[in-house]
C-alpha cells in the first residue's frame, strides 16, 4: 500500500446553530495516498465542504482524528494551524478570492510573505508558478482585468508557490464555463500527475471528477462508495 | 511587496473614501495644532524666575481702578526700583477703528520700559506737553501718523467735562522696540496721565494698573507676596503679577480661553472618531471574504489583527502628521502676517501632544475592527455568514 497523505478516522463534526445542533459527518473513515486525485460528490449538505476544510486545517472536527503528511492536525492549535498551512496546503475557490487590489503576481506572492525567503527569491518563486499555470504575460494585471479561467490560474499558481504536496480545491470551475474548466481541470491533473501533487476536490459536476483518478461520493456525512 | 506595501495597497482600495478620510484626520489636526498652540500659550502661566516687572492690579479685576495715593507705598518697598501707572483710554479712530491708547506717566514709563526705544528729547517733549501723545511705529506706519500731527481720537468710556467723547492729541513721537521682539510691541499709542485726568469727567486719580520695575529680579515672588499682603483687607486689595501673566489675563477677559479651546477640539476629534472608525468598520466589513483567504494562506489571527490596526494607523498617522506640518506652517505665516501679534507657534510641546492624539486615534479608531478581523472564523467567513 502506498504512503498516506490524508487518513481520516472516525470523524464527525457536529455544528451549534443557535440552539440547534447540526451533525455533518458521522464518524468518517478516509484514507488518501500521495499522489491521489480524489473528487468528493455529493448532494448539497453532505458534508463535502465540512471535510474538505477539516483535511485543509481550516476547521476542528468534534471527535476523531485528521493525520496530513504525517502529522496529527486535529489537536494543533489555531496559531499552529495557521502555520501548518502557509506550509502544507494550498487552497483553490469556487470564487477566486484574489485580492483585488494586488496585481497577479503580487497575489501569487502573498503566501510567500510568511516565509523568511528573500524578495529576489519570492520573485522567482512567483514567476515559476505563474509559469506553470501558463499566466506570466498577465503577471502585473489586476484580478479586474483578468477573466474567470485567468483568475482561477493566478489563484491555483498562488496555491502552489509555497510548494506544498496537498492541494485542496472547493469547486474550482463551478464559476467557469465548461471549455474554461476543462482547461482548469487539465491543469489540475497535470499538477498531480506531472508534479505529484495529492489534490481533493470538492465538485458537483460529474465531468469535472471525470478527471479525477478516483470519486467518492458523500451522503448525509458518510461514505457511500469509493470507485476506482 | 512587503506587508506595509499590502497595507498601503489596501488604504487605497477605495481612493475616494481614503482621500477625504486622511482630508478630514489632516483638517482635525491642523485645527488641533493650532489651537493647542493658543491653548498652550493661555496655559502655560509664567513663573517668578527671571521676572524684572510685575503688575499690580485690583484684586477682582483691572477694570476696578485703583487709587494714585498707592504709589508712594508702593515705591517704598524693598526691592522696587520705579513705579509707573496705566489707564486704559478705549481709543476709537476715525469711524470705527479701536486702537489700543493708555493714559501713562510719560518718564515713570520711560523708566519701566526702557526697551521702548525714542530720543530723549521726545520723552522729553511728551512729558512736558499736556496734550501730548506718542504712538508705536507699528500703529503710526499703520495710520500714517507722523510726529507733529494731531491725532483727533474718540474715546468708547471717558467723555471730556463738556461731555463730549472726541478728544485731540499731539504726536510728539514715534517709539520703536530695541529688538525683533519688541517691535512687535508697537502697536499701542500712550497719552498724558496728568491732561487726561484732568481732562475726563469720570473718577480722578485712579489707574487700572501699576507696573512695577525691580531692582532684583530674584524676588520677584517675594515682592509680589508682600504686596498684595500688604493691601489686603484694605478697600483696594490688589493681586501682583508677572507681566506675562496679566498679559495672558488680560486676553482672558474674552472667556475661558482654556475651556473654549478644549471644547471644540473634543467635539473635532469626537466627530474624527466617528468618520474614521466608521471607515475602518466599513472596510473590515466589505473584506470578511479577504481577510478570511489570509487566514487560510496561513497568517495567523495576530497577523490579520495587526494588518487591519496598521491600516487604521497609517490613515491617523499620515493625516496628523501631514495636518501638525501644516499647523506649524500655518502658524508661522500667522505670526509674520499680523506681526507677531498672534503667536501661533505649534512647538515642540503641540507636537508632543499631537503625536499622543495619534496613538489615541489609532488605538480607538482601529482596535475594534482589528479585532472584529482576528474573531473572524475562516470557515464562516468564507461561507458568508
Amino acid at each position: 500500500m502506498s504512503e498516506l497523505m490524508v487518513q481520516v478516522r472516525s470523524v464527525s463534526k457536529v455544528y451549534q446553530r443557535g440552539k440547534q445542533q447540526i451533525e455533518v459527518l458521522h464518524g468518517l473513515t478516509l484514507d488518501i495516498p500521495k499522489g491521489d486525485f480524489v473528487a468528493l460528490m455529493g448532494p448539497s449538505g453532505s458534508g463535502k465542504t465540512t471535510l474538505l476544510n477539516l483535511i485543509g486545517g481550516l476547521d476542528q472536527p468534534t471527535s476523531g482524528e485528521i493525520h496530513v503528511g504525517g502529522r496529527r492536525i486535529d489537536e494543533l492549535s489555531s496559531g499552529q494551524l495557521a502555520k501548518w498551512r502557509a506550509h502544507n496546503v494550498g487552497f483553490v475557490f469556487q470564487l477566486y478570492n484574489l485580492m483585488p487590489v494586488l496585481s497577479a503576481e503580487r497575489n501569487v506572492e502573498l503566501p510567500l510573505l510568511l516565509t523568511k525567503l528573500s524578495s529576489a527569491e519570492r520573485k522567482q518563486n512567483v514567476a515559476v508558478a505563474l509559469q506553470v499555470v501558463g499566466l506570466a504575460d498577465r503577471a502585473k494585471h489586476k484580478p479586474k482585468e483578468l477573466s474567470g479561467g485567468q483568475e482561477q490560474r493566478v489563484a491555483i499558481a498562488r496555491a502552489l508557490v509555497s510548494d506544498p504536496q496537498l492541494l485542496v480545491c472547493d469547486e474550482p470551475t463551478g464559476d467557469l464555463d465548461r471549455k474554461t474548466a476543462d482547461e482548469i481541470l487539465g491543469l489540475l491533473q497535470v499538477l498531480n500527475r506531472e508534479h505529484g501533487k495529492t489534490i481533493v476536490m470538492v465538485t458537483h459536476d460529474p465531468k469535472a471528477a471525470e478527471f479525477a483518478r478516483r470519486t467518492l461520493h458523500l451522503e448525509k456525512g458518510q461514505l457511500l462508495e469509493q470507485a476506482a | 511587496m512587503t506587508r506595509t506595501g499590502f497595507v498601503i495597497a489596501n488604504l487605497f482600495r477605495k481612493k475616494t473614501r481614503t482621500a477625504l478620510t486622511i482630508l478630514s484626520v489632516i483638517m482635525a489636526f491642523l485645527l488641533f495644532g493650532l489651537l493647542q498652540s493658543v491653548n498652550h500659550v493661555f496655559n502655560a502661566g509664567a513663573d517668578f524666575v527671571g521676572a524684572t516687572r510685575l503688575v499690580t492690579q485690583a484684586r477682582v479685576s483691572f477694570t476696578q481702578p485703583l487709587p494714585l495715593s498707592m504709589v508712594p507705598k508702593l515705591e517704598a518697598l524693598p526691592g522696587v526700583a520705579r513705579v509707573a501707572y496705566s489707564q486704559w483710554f478705549g481709543g476709537v479712530w476715525q469711524e470705527n477703528t479701536p486702537v489700543f491708547v493708555f493714559a501713562v506717566d510719560p518718564l515713570r514709563y520711560h523708566d519701566a520700559y526702557p526697551e521702548y526705544v525714542m530720543a530723549e528729547d521726545r520723552w522729553q517733549a511728551f512729558a512736558t506737553t499736556r496734550t501730548a501723545m506718542v504712538a508705536g511705529k507699528q500703529l503710526a506706519d499703520h495710520y500714517g501718523w507722523k510726529t507733529g500731527q494731531k491725532i483727533p481720537l474718540s474715546s468708547n468710556i471717558f467723555p471730556q467735562k463738556n461731555g463730549s467723547k472726541a478728544w485731540a492729541f499731539d504726536l510728539v513721537g514715534i517709539y520703536d522696540g530695541k529688538d525683533e521682539d519688541w517691535q512687535k510691541r508697537t502697536n499701542v499709542a500712550f497719552i498724558n496721565y496728568d491732561y487726561f485726568d484732568e481732562a475726563n469727567q469720570f473718577g480722578k486719580g485712579r489707574v487700572n494698573f501699576y507696573i512695577l520695575k525691580l531692582a532684583d529680579g530674584a524676588r520677584a515672588e517675594a515682592v509680589s507676596k508682600t504686596i498684595d499682603a500688604l493691601f489686603e483687607n484694605s478697600p483696594d486689595e490688589t493681586k501682583t503679577q508677572t507681566e506675562k501673566d496679566f498679559n495672558l489675563g488680560f486676553v482672558k477677559q474674552i472667556g475661558d480661553i482654556g475651556l473654549i479651546v478644549r471644547w471644540i477640539l473634543f467635539a473635532v476629534f469626537f466627530t474624527l472618531l466617528l468618520v474614521v472608525g466608521n471607515t475602518m468598520a466599513q472596510s473590515v466589513r466589505e473584506r470578511v471574504p479577504e481577510l478570511a483567504v489570509l487566514k487560510t494562506l496561513g497568517f495567523s489571527d495576530r497577523s490579520v489583527l495587526g494588518l487591519v490596526f496598521a491600516e487604521a494607523s497609517a490613515l491617523c498617522l499620515f493625516g496628523g502628521l501631514l495636518g501638525l506640518v501644516l499647523a506649524t506652517m500655518l502658524g508661522v505665516m500667522v505670526e509674520k502676517g499680523s506681526g507677531g501679534q498672534f503667536q501661533l507657534r505649534v512647538d515642540a510641546w503641540v507636537w508632543l501632544v499631537g503625536v499622543a492624539a495619534i496613538v489615541l486615534l489609532s488605538v480607538a479608531v482601529g482596535l475594534l475592527p482589528a479585532l472584529r478581523a482576528r474573531r473572524l472564523k475562516i470557515v464562516d467567513a468564507l461561507a458568508g455568514h
